[in-house]
């Protein structure tokens, strides 16, 4: 099983780098998960994988896109309400690499 | 434009059969599946011991249950008609992807095992013994196969090399070699109803949010209904469309259809998933019990129609297999189908397609349109192949070509075809379907998807066609991926139901 080492401990993920478990997550794993993925975790990335770790907690899986940029345009000013804005942070598809950074398992399906 | 760690094909315009490259896409395969993935399907969750004779075993029980798979290893002449037909041999030049020696990955051991010439001379018929190799050569060349039937089109013999992929996936998954993509959402859909794995208040919150948007849109109060028991439609769409962008914009449009016609209709939370991803794998257990959720649901909710939304491997399970699996049709002869045959209303086509559905009620004029509303667009529609090749629509020949773009056209103004040879019955593969949409296979679904781009870019460069509309969640998904690899935006893709959405008029106060 691949592993993720993160100041000195080691943490468990599948083939494509997702945390095998929920609760390893904190900060500096996601640090390090984001540096994989090749994205700079500024305030406006934060935003979002605090509220994706949210709404997972709430429902058991990650929101939809639509609900994203719904919920993060009224949280945090409608200038950010819109997709191209999510792609813009995480190029690779808000859905998959946001999710990879916060920890949690990869949405799956016709996506 | 994407980034890539490998060669992106140079659009031209003009899809030609490449040099061959032996191993080209030998480097390219899908993860596998572990253990608990396999299991939870009832598969083994390793390579088994006893390997070789199991898969024999196997190859010898569809050869007898399935007669096609008999004739198509018997019936190939090696007449080479199919050699240039595959997206995936077109695109990487692995000759490995040529539909003709995809079959004889299996037909070599067929004759090795199956045939007295094989079994008595196997070096002079071509005949090998499964090994190792042979076993990681089916799973790397049939997870390269996207089920499209396109090579079938063309063959003399009408061999369907799906149904040898299917086959050759059926025999690995029974000796515990599976594919990680395709057997995790299989497991997602018996646990939690949908291929997504949105479990019900996930998708409630999702709805709720959805008819907020709408009413802040158009000032109409278009539901979303779920759940709903005496409901006359049961819509059965892919769980994509309640997730992804653009598949939303379809479901949104669906909406907007049964709101204007004024006809109640509900989804299913158990059966929140058109997606069967049973036939991929070719089992039939699978594919049963899948399908045997709508049945369920069906009942459960009372309804008098099934319609189906915008997902190609479904409309082919749901025209083609649903009447005998599950009884939504005629065919089924067990106690549960006769009930639900009972119940449906025998007055309108069984399942039916939201295509065909909206498309009757524009007819009848039940519902109006506003075409100047798509006038910022100039639309082509991509044929997914389950539909092409594996369906028909709305009662006559060809309805599954002729229907969706008559649909296009009555409720936009600009449209223009593809080339002949890539579209109908020729359409060529988005490059992500059959259980390959997984960003592993990244490399063979952009380099599988240069057919249709080459074709697209024609339409693009020489009518300023803007919009690729297409009726399957696949084909939405691959393409929102793969466009910008051949520098086009991945909102050039949506779905029909995201056209008519935009034109059709709700009955409302704005």
């Amino acid at each position: 099983m691949p592993e993720l080492e993160v100041n000195g401990k080691t943490y468990q993920t599948d083939e494509e780098g997702y945390l095998i478990n929920l609760g390893d997550w904190n900060e500096d794993v996601a640090k390090v998960l984001a540096e994989g993925e090749k994205v700079e975790m500024s305030d406006n990335h934060w935003e979002v994988v605090n509220f994706l770790r949210e709404y997972y907690n709430d429902f058991q899986i990650a929101p939809a896109v639509r609900v994203l940029t719904k919920a993060i345009g009224k949280k945090f000013g409608p200038d950010k309400g819109n997709s191209k804005y999510l792609y813009e942070l995480f190029p690779y598809g808000p859905a998959k690499q946001a999710c990879k950074i916060a920890g949690l398992p990869k949405p799956t399906g016709c996506i | 434009m994407a980034t890539s760690n490998f060669e992106v094909p140079e659009l031209t315009g003009c899809t030609e059969t490449p040099r061959v490259q032996e191993g080209a896409a030998a480097g390219i395969g899908s993860f596998l599946a572990n253990a608990p993935i396999q299991e939870a399907l009832g598969f083994p969750g390793e390579l088994v011991e006893d390997w070789h004779d199991r898969a024999i075993g196997k190859m010898g029980e569809l050869l007898g249950k399935y007669r096609s798979l008999q004739v198509f290893m018997d019936a190939c002449v090696h007449c080479g008609a199919c050699t240039d037909k595959c997206h995936y041999f077109l695109g990487t030049g692995d000759p490995k992807n040529m539909p003709v020696a995809r079959q004889e990955l299996m037909r070599k051991v067929y004759r090795r095992y199956f045939t007295f010439a094989g079994k008595m001379f196997p070096s002079l018929v071509g005949a090998i013994d499964l090994t190792r190799e042979v076993i990681d050569d089916w799973y790397k060349y049939y997870y390269q196969c996207s089920e499209c039937r396109r090579c079938s089109v063309y063959c003399p013999y009408g061999i369907d090399t799906a149904e040898i992929t299917m086959a050759g996936r059926e025999i690995l998954d029974s000796i515990g070699v599976g594919q990680k993509y395709t057997n995790e959402i299989l497991g997602k859909v018996h646990r939690i109803g949908n291929n997504l794995g949105l479990p019900g208040p996930a998708l409630e919150d999702t709805l709720s949010g959805l008819e907020e948007d709408v009413l802040d849109e158009t000032g109409c109060d278009v539901k979303f209904p779920i759940d709903v028991k005496g409901a006359e439609v049961l819509l059965i769409t892919p769980s994509a469309d309640f997730f992804s962008e653009p598949h939303v914009e379809s479901l949104i449009g669906y909406a907007k259809v049964f709101h204007a016609a004024g006809i109640s209709w509900t989804l299913s939370s158990m059966a929140s998933e058109a997606g069967n991803f049973g036939m991929f794998i070719g089992s039939y257990d699978q594919l049963r019990k899948v399908a045997l959720r709508i049945r369920e649901a069906a009942l459960e909710l009372g309804v008098k129609r099934i319609v189906v939304g915008e997902c190609g491997h479904a409309w082919r399970v749901a025209y083609s297999f649903w009447n005998t699996l599950i009884g939504v049709g005629g065919g089924a002869d067990d106690e549960f189908g006769r009930m639900l045959q009972k119940q449906l209303d025998g007055a309108y086509p069984q399942p039916a397609h939201i295509c065909e559905y909206t498309y009757d009620l524009l007819q009848r004029g039940v519902i109006q349109v506003d075409k100047e509303a798509n006038d910022h667009r100039v639309i082509t529609f991509h044929d997914s192949c389950n539909v092409a090749r594996g369906a028909g629509m709305g009662g006559i020949p060809g309805g599954q070509f002729s229907i969706p773009r008559a649909l296009i056209k009555s409720v936009a103004n600009n449209f223009h075809d593809m080339a002949a040879e890539t579209i109908r019955e020729g359409t060529f593969c988005c490059g992500g379907g059959g259980g390959l949409l997984t960003d592993d296979l990244m490399e063979l679904r952009v380099k599988g998807a240069q057919p249709r781009m080459n074709a697209l870019k024609n339409v693009v460069d020489g009518e300023g066609v803007n919009f690729m509309a297409t009726i399957c969640a696949i084909c939405k998904a691959q393409f929102t991926k793969v466009l910008p690899y051949y520098g086009y935006e991945m909102g050039m893709v949506g779905g029909v139901h995201q056209l008519v959405s935009t034109a059709i008029k709700l009955k409302c106060d704005k």
